[in-house]
């Protein structure tokens, strides 16, 4: 890594004009593991990859639900998410409370970036080292954005974030004119299948390590995890890959049901980076 | 810029040898590698026009405005770092509110955009933050004071400006015949309003 | 230590003491708390009655332009309604510095939401819900806001009335009075629409008109001048200053006053 000597604080502007404490925090994201967004009309969905940080823990819940019209999925420094989900439920708590509606998304989104943004502003803070992905649905229809550490926010018809996302981004701009019309069925597809893409070639997705999470019209934020995931799975099972790697042969031995994401011999559960990401 | 890696351009709180603030200059950096914004001021309003940078087709087409309604009568146009430049259009329209509630009328614009000037030189004083990394334009129309066009920089300057370009220098983004006749004009406004005794 | 100070206390009666020289200084008592603070007990120039109904396919509301100082008739010229925005309009009775105060508050709530500029508005049953909240916290800290706002217009198309008063009572109906009215002019618009259910515009306003009248007659604080606000799908409308006509006539018939 190249180091520098204007990489240290986030107050610290390089000659190029550039924040490395906030890029480097950009970098958080892409650490964690991928989640996948799409959207149409009237739906929006998210499905994401769960890690376990060790055989004896559980994969890592990615999802995170915030109010009746929206949820959010993670990538990168859960601890960080888990301060902005509150912050978020807070807020769609509150317009509730004082207006008896459900606070628009774009609305709830813009506050959240305001509020990321004094973390790249300040000596006493660092930025949030995570990417979101929000779906909500409102009187405006269904609706998809992404944050960054960097305080950005982006309006997204589809996106991917997280480990490997850029194969998942390839399969989404593929395929992208055809989610506006797309049932909820066919968009959690979509999803599965962008968020396959990320994957290397022996691992698949499972009940255990897949999320898949919706709203839309007439339906509140709903998570479907572990067995409420099968017929998802089942639905894109034998499809080939990334638009070229064939299918696994029949003959293949069985996949065991906890993915070996990393080959490596049971030891104690160290986390890659400082903080754990997911 | 030979004092660049000397050690006194890492802190907005201390000047170099030769008497400059280089993160200030730096701050201005991250504008200058933004997309350009244009503001234009005419006999009768004041129009702004900002190049879309679309750096995915993921994106909704009218994802990341970068001008914004601070008051019934001011507009903003910005350029740098979006999400800084968020804060200060909220900067800027808490300071209309506070004036409308105070005072009971719109902020004159030319008081508006000293109050935001300052609140963003603030940010260039101490090592504690880091300069906004944006530029704003304000533009404004009202029947007393007519069309009017301001610019804010990152160091926390504001100018009365006749073709704000928010992208530091770079007029060859403004067509030539452009900026020829809006500084003809401008520079037409000025000689009157001096003759009025104004300036 | 308390009881024995008590007795002490009873004991001396003050007729006795108070102009005695200074031989003891007696104890004092916290017998009641000295440090309470004062708010508002009574509201100062106020409005009347804010009357309102609902018809087939939109609300409409009026209130008089009088502005009362006590029971002096002191500002004849007075807006009590306001116009929040294309769907919405609010009434006020009460203290009209109050009202004025709140609807400061309100216009730059709709000045933010016009920066905004992405579509969503404060619809009628939003702003009722935000009224209810200030009222009440308002209330609860024994500072209240001394009106009753009454907040009518077309929420998704369908007609919207709701009342709030300055203790935080909030509710829905087809026909709200507030104040004084609310005991003369509501028996009046409930039966013009039990005897017409689906009023048009045009038997709301006579409705409404009617009411108005008799506010003047029997309210000593309503005024023979009225704004009207009426919110259809067109858009919400204030409109007037109107006038009762009255008929004095059967003055001459009254006597023993």
């Amino acid at each position: 890594m190249v180091r520098n000597q204007y990489d240290n604080d986030v107050t610290v502007w390089s000659p190029q004009g550039r924040l490395h404490q906030v890029e480097y925090a950009m970098e958080a994201v892409k650490q964690g593991s991928a989640t996948v967004g799409v959207k149409s009309k009237t739906h929006a969905v998210v499905v994401a990859l769960k890690r376990a940080a060790s055989d004896l823990a559980a994969h890592q819940k990615k999802i995170i639900p915030i109010d009746d019209h929206i949820g959010i999925s993670i990538a990168g420094l859960t601890a960080d998410a888990r301060i902005m989900s509150r912050y978020m439920r807070n807020e769609c708590l509150n317009n509730r409370y004082s207006h008896d509606a459900p606070l628009p998304v774009n609305r709830l989104i813009s506050d959240l970036g305001n509020k990321m943004q004094v973390c790249t502003q300040r000596y006493d803070r660092r930025p949030y080292g995570v990417g979101l992905l929000v779906i909500g649905y409102d009187e405006q229809g269904a609706h998809l954005y992404q944050t960054c550490p960097s305080a950005n926010y982006f309006d997204c018809k589809a996106m991917a974030i997280g480990a490997r996302s850029q194969s998942a981004r390839t399969y989404l701009e593929k395929h992208l004119d055809t989610f506006k019309d797309c049932s909820l069925q066919d968009l959690i597809k979509h999803g599965l299948r962008a968020l396959r893409d990320t994957l290397p070639n022996d691992v698949e997705l499972t009940i255990k390590n897949c999320s898949i999470a919706a709203v839309g019209k007439d339906m509140n934020f709903t998570i479907y995890e572990d067995e409420e995931v099968e017929p998802f799975l089942k639905a894109i099972e034998g499809e080939e890959r990334r638009g070229g790697a064939p299918p696994p042969p029949d003959d293949a031995p069985p996949l065991p049901a906890a993915p070996p994401e990393e080959k490596k011999e049971p030891t104690e559960p160290v986390p890659d980076v400082a903080m754990e990401t997911q | 810029m030979s004092s660049i890696g000397t050690g006194y351009d890492l802190s907005a709180s201390q000047f170099s040898p030769d008497g400059r603030v280089f993160q200030v200059e730096y701050a201005q950096k991250a504008v200058e590698n933004s997309g350009t914004a244009v503001g234009l001021r005419g006999k009768d309003g004041v129009a702004f026009a900002v190049e879309k940078l679309v750096t995915s087709k993921l994106y909704e087409p009218g994802a990341n405005k970068r001008i914004f309604h601070v008051g019934s009568h001011v507009g903003m146009a910005v350029a740098g770092l979006l999400a800084d430049a968020r804060q200060v259009v909220e900067i800027a329209r808490t300071e209309a509110a506070n004036y409308r509630s105070d005072y009971g009328n719109d902020i004159p614009v030319k008081h508006l955009t000293n109050r935001v000037a300052m609140y963003m030189h603030a940010y260039t004083l101490y090592s504690a933050v880091r300069p906004f990394g944006c530029s704003a334009m304000l533009g404004s129309y009202d029947p007393h004071s007519g069309p009017q066009l301001f610019m804010i920089d990152p160091s926390g300057v504001n100018y009365l400006s006749w073709v704000g370009e928010a992208t530091n220098g770079k007029h060859e983004m403004v067509p030539e015949p452009m900026f020829r006749e809006a500084e003809m004009y401008a520079k037409n406004a000025l000689r009157e309003s001096d003759s009025e005794g104004e300036m | 230590m308390e009881a024995p100070m008590e007795l002490l206390r009873q004991s001396i009666n003050p007729s006795f003491t108070m102009n005695a020289p200074d031989i003891m200084p007696l104890p004092s008592f916290p017998a009641f708390a000295t440090d309470f603070k004062s708010r508002t007990m009574n509201p100062i120039t106020t409005g009347t009655s804010v009357v309102a109904l609902k018809f087939d396919g939109g609300v409409m509301m009026a209130a008089d332009t009088l502005g009362s100082y006590g029971s002096l008739a002191r500002f004849p010229n007075i807006e009590r309604l306001l116009r929040v925005n294309d769907s919405t309009i609010i009434g006020a009775s009460g203290d009209y510095a109050d009202y004025q105060y709140l609807r400061d508050i309100i216009e730059q709530k709709v000045i933010d939401e016009a920066c905004q500029d992405d579509g969503f508005g404060i619809k009628p049953k939003n702003l009722h819900c935000w009224l209810t909240r200030v009222m009440y916290n308002r209330r609860s800290k024994f500072n209240p806001l001394w009106n009753i706002y009454v907040v009518a217009g077309l929420q998704d198309g369908v007609p919207y009335l709701g009342y709030v008063d300055k203790i935080g009572t909030s509710f829905e109906a087809p026909q709200v009075v507030s104040g004084l009215g609310g005991y003369l002019a509501l028996p009046l618009l409930r039966d013009a629409v039990e005897k017409k259910p689906k009023m048009n515009q045009q038997e709301a306003r006579a409705a409404i008109g009617d009411a108005m009248r008799l506010l003047f007659y029997r309210d000593c604080q309503a005024f023979h001048k009225y704004h009207l606000g009426v919110i259809t799908k067109d858009g919400a409308k204030i409109e007037g200053p109107f006038e009762v006509d009255v008929n004095w006539d059967l003055g001459y018939h009254i006597h023993g006053y």
